[in-house]
């Protein structure tokens, strides 16, 4: 008898024991998708941060370049550059036939004129002279060099032909070939080849779907929150406007996409695939993020501190202006940018805005059309090449730089500025 | 010009505002007591002053091109054109008064330019004049009503209060505007399908709706067979069921964990890292689960010999799944640790384990709060788009096998309305008759589980 009790209290201590380890395994999964996750973001995205270049010789030779004697400024900006950027290209081996210089001409991406344009036009004494030259090399040699792309492909299968890597691996031997920090990555709008792809224009076009968010939901969340919280007397109706307020807080944000298609654009006629209609859907969206979270903290705030105001003899408006929302913003501040952080995360609705057309300037008022961050990851994220792999998960680390800054900051104006009631 | 109005509006605002609390100050060197502070007096003068000139500046701005189409086309209307060409008639008509047009122009045209011109040159210095008089009449007002000293702190509150509660209706605009965007669509869209067909329909194949040349009339025959839902619905329950499985074990586990067991340390650092789950872009899931785990399982499928689509529904949603842990987690840790503590030291009195303590005391007492917990879950995973766009197939399939390719809701109408859309196009329609469905599942999930939360923060507070 007094060996089962001991027995099934064992058992009951062995139970005890494995539900701790569900829970802990539970938390341990938890974290570690968050690490896997992470993991693989960075070891795909750190290289999209190098860039390959090519040191090609230019020979700037004024005859091929139609250039007079002694030319003006006006006149090297006009000239013809392409027929040298292909001969430097063919010169790299000189027993080439037509195939090969076509091919030699693919190592390197179709900016090449422009980056000898620009060579020239930054030290126009180079004329008739030979000097090393950078040139971009192409996503597919740019990934050879990276070690992503897989060289013991049979070549019908591969996008660089056993010619280009033979040239290519004797330009390396030479020294001739440089990976420096990718800049253009960063300077370079959307384009088709990965070599030449950027984040500038989704950047901007971030930014000021972000801005246009900011200015309107944030004065009519923070108004909003005001009544509801302050001054609105408690009858049916303000319990309708909250069960909408949750309720939107929850609704999907594609359907908040279709909300934008349908009326901003078929009713409004405002004009496709800009930040502001990106905007005006993504601010109907943090709108009940931001009511709620400016609510919680005019909620924080004692009665004591609009008791006081109203002993003083000030109206209902004054305490509530001048000491009631003062003392909320620091709750309401970083509701906000949490709600901002979400915002600049969303795709689907921006996707069906338009936002995903493909935009190659960088948009300079949110009247332009242009695309987002995270539908620039979307893009990218379909596209066959290889090269646009890294791209993603370069602009993944972006934006999480982004999150990672805007969440920081929403906590230190919750910890330095809030004020602890006790 | 606009431009310029709006900026003086604005401005006029702002130095009415000292102008008025000038004033006060001047009443108050008369040794008259005032009636509110002197900067009230200054809001009274810029409410009167900006407001009523700002609404009539934006009312103007609203109705003056529907005015101006409506006179500039009266000229045409008897001669039996079509809506459309009226529209290109008045597009051409725009286009040569700005001296852009370069096609042929008829004296037609030539005339109801010089009309538009005219009639835009009339409307603009009306405007000027109806604002300004506005502002003269109304700041007029103001100004006596203050030189006499009258009340001015209670109309500015009560201006600012009707401030606060036509914002407060955003909300309700917000939905408003959704059912709108819905419903007119869905409408159109089963008037041309079949409500029967497209519920009970196993076949969705909507490509079909777009082989068909637009000038022809619709026929609502060739569409039987084409927008059948059934697939696409039980995909959506399927892979948000999939992402539950992932999702409810782990979440519920670690909730637990957080809140009974875990060190005030663990917690600390636990909780927020978990909570990063759900900050990061759902576009960022979508290429994982695309790039990483879809490749990954078709190749352990693969090798057991099974035969796995690199989008199968099994990578979607283990995706999703991962995103929805924090939700659960976090929401039933909230639940549990605000179950009083007097049942847990109940339970431990009478000998019980902590396990046991938490598995036949405080589950069921937080039962109402973890099932709402749950049901927010689904509604968010049935309303996730990235994630099934870039991870799961575009094609309807009907099936529950898990390595296949399915489509959700979501799924299609990103794939129906990416690039452009014409409206008016059954195929269209159909998305928006998908979203009017998700809207309406996902309002019936969000009402029940944010009640369920609600009675059972009550019962405990």
């Amino acid at each position: 008898m007094n060996k089962n009790k001991v027995q099934l209290l064992n058992k009951r201590y062995k139970a005890e024991k494995r539900f701790r380890l569900y829970g802990q395994s539970a938390i341990f999964m938890a974290l570690l998708f968050l690490i896997i996750f992470i993991f693989k973001i960075f070891s795909t995205g750190y290289s999209a941060f190098q860039k390959t270049w090519l040191i090609v010789p230019v020979t700037f030779d004024a005859e091929l370049m139609m250039l007079e004697q002694n030319p003006s400024k006006e006149d090297l900006k006009d000239a013809d550059y392409y027929d040298i950027a292909l001969k430097s290209m063919a010169d790299l081996d000189p027993n080439a036939n037509e195939n090969q210089e076509n091919e030699l001409k693919r190592m390197v991406s179709y900016f090449f004129e422009r980056e000898i344009k620009r060579e020239l036009l930054n030290d126009p004494s180079l004329i008739g002279k030979t000097k090393d030259v950078y040139l971009t090399a192409s996503d597919d040699l740019d990934q050879v060099f990276k070690g992503n792309y897989p060289r013991d492909l049979p070549e019908d299968q591969r996008r660089v032909t056993d010619y280009q890597l033979k040239i290519f691996d004797q330009l390396v031997e030479l020294g001739k070939v440089e990976s420096k920090f990718n800049l253009s990555f960063f300077t370079y709008p959307d384009s088709r080849e990965a070599e030449l792809a950027g984040i500038a224009s989704s950047f901007m076009g971030s930014i000021f779907s972000i801005l246009v968010c900011l200015m309107i939901a944030f004065p009519v969340a923070v108004l909003a929150a005001i009544y509801l919280e302050e001054f609105a007397p408690k009858n049916r109706f303000t319990d309708f406007i909250e069960v909408n307020i949750n309720n939107l807080a929850a609704v999907p944000s594609i359907v908040f996409g279709l909300l934008g298609l349908g009326i901003l654009l078929a009713v409004f006629q405002l004009p496709r695939s800009t930040p502001l209609v990106g905007g005006i859907t993504l601010s109907l969206m943090t709108l009940p993020t931001i009511i709620i979270a400016c609510r919680a903290s005019l909620k924080a705030v004692p009665p004591s501190i609009r008791e006081a105001a109203l002993a003083m003899g000030a109206s209902k408006m004054q305490t509530t202006m001048h000491h009631t929302v003062p003392l909320s913003m620091p709750g309401t501040l970083s509701g906000t940018i949490i709600g901002l952080a979400q915002a600049l995360g969303e795709t689907a609705p921006l996707i069906l805005i338009g936002m995903v057309a493909f935009v190659n300037t960088i948009p300079g008022s949110p009247l332009d059309p242009a695309a987002s961050l995270p539908v620039q990851i979307y893009i990218w994220a379909e596209s066959a090449e290889r090269g646009f792999v890294e791209k993603v998960s370069a602009c993944i680390m972006v934006l999480l730089g982004f999150l990672i800054i805007m969440n920081l900051f929403a906590q230190i104006i919750r910890h330095k500025f809030e004020k602890k009631w006790s | 010009m606009n431009l310029i109005l709006f900026t003086f509006i604005v401005l006029l605002g702002f130095t009415s505002y000292y102008f008025g609390r000038k004033k006060a100050y001047t009443i108050q060197y008369t040794k008259k007591r005032l009636t509110a502070l002197p900067q009230f007096y200054g809001y009274y003068l810029a409410i009167w002053c900006a407001i009523p000139a700002f609404i009539i500046f934006s009312l103007w701005a609203i109705f003056e091109p529907t005015i101006v189409k409506l006179l500039i086309l009266s000229d045409y209307s008897n001669q039996g054109y079509l809506d459309n060409e009226l529209n290109l008639i008045y597009e051409k008509t725009k286009s040569l008064s700005r001296g852009q047009f370069t096609g042929e122009i008829t004296p037609f045209i030539e005339a109801s330019a010089k009309k538009y011109i005219n009639l835009r040159s009339i409307a603009q210095s009306s405007k000027v004049v109806i604002v300004l008089s506005a502002i003269i009449a109304s700041g007029a007002y103001a100004y006596k009503r203050i030189s006499s000293n009258s009340r001015t702190r209670e109309p500015v509150e009560k201006f600012l209060k009707a401030v606060l509660f036509t914002a407060s209706l955003a909300a309700i605009l917000t939905t408003v505007g959704i059912i709108f965007s819905l419903i007119f669509q869905t409408i159109d869209f089963f008037k041309v399908i079949p409500l029967f067909d497209f519920v009970f329909g196993t076949h969705w194949y909507p490509a079909k709706a777009f082989v068909r040349d637009s000038s022809e009339a619709l026929d609502p025959s060739m569409y039987s067979d084409t927008f059948g839902a059934v697939p696409i619905f039980a995909g959506t329950f399927f892979i948000a069921f999939i992402a539950m499985c992932v999702a409810i074990p782990i979440g519920l586990m670690s909730g637990i964990y957080l809140a009974e067991y875990a060190s005030v340390k663990v917690r600390q650092y636990a909780k927020p890292l978990i909570e990063i789950l759900a900050g990061i872009p759902t576009v960022v899931y979508g290429f994982f689960a695309a790039l990483t785990v879809g490749p990954f399982l078709k190749e352990i499928g693969n090798s057991m010999g099974l035969d796995v689509s690199a989008e199968s529904a099994l990578a979607a949603g283990g995706v999703m799944g991962i995103m929805i842990i924090p939700f659960i987690s976090s929401l039933s840790d909230d639940v549990i640790t605000s179950v009083p503590q007097s049942l847990r030291d109940g339970s431990y009195a009478m000998g019980a384990t902590k396990s046991e303590t938490i598995k036949k005391v405080i589950f069921p007492a937080a039962l109402p709060g973890i099932v709402g917990s749950i049901l927010l879950g689904v509604s968010r995973a049935i309303g996730e788009t990235m994630i099934v766009v870039m991870a799961s197939g575009l094609a309807a399939n009907l099936t529950l096998n898990p390595l296949e390719s399915t489509s959700t809701i979501t799924a299609q109408i990103v794939v129906i309305l990416i690039g452009d859309q014409a409206f008016g196009d059954p195929k269209t329609q159909a998305a928006f008759a998908l979203g009017m469905s998700l809207f309406l599942v996902t309002l019936c999930l969000n009402i029940v589980a944010l009640r369920v939360v609600k009675k059972y923060r009550e019962k405990y507070e």
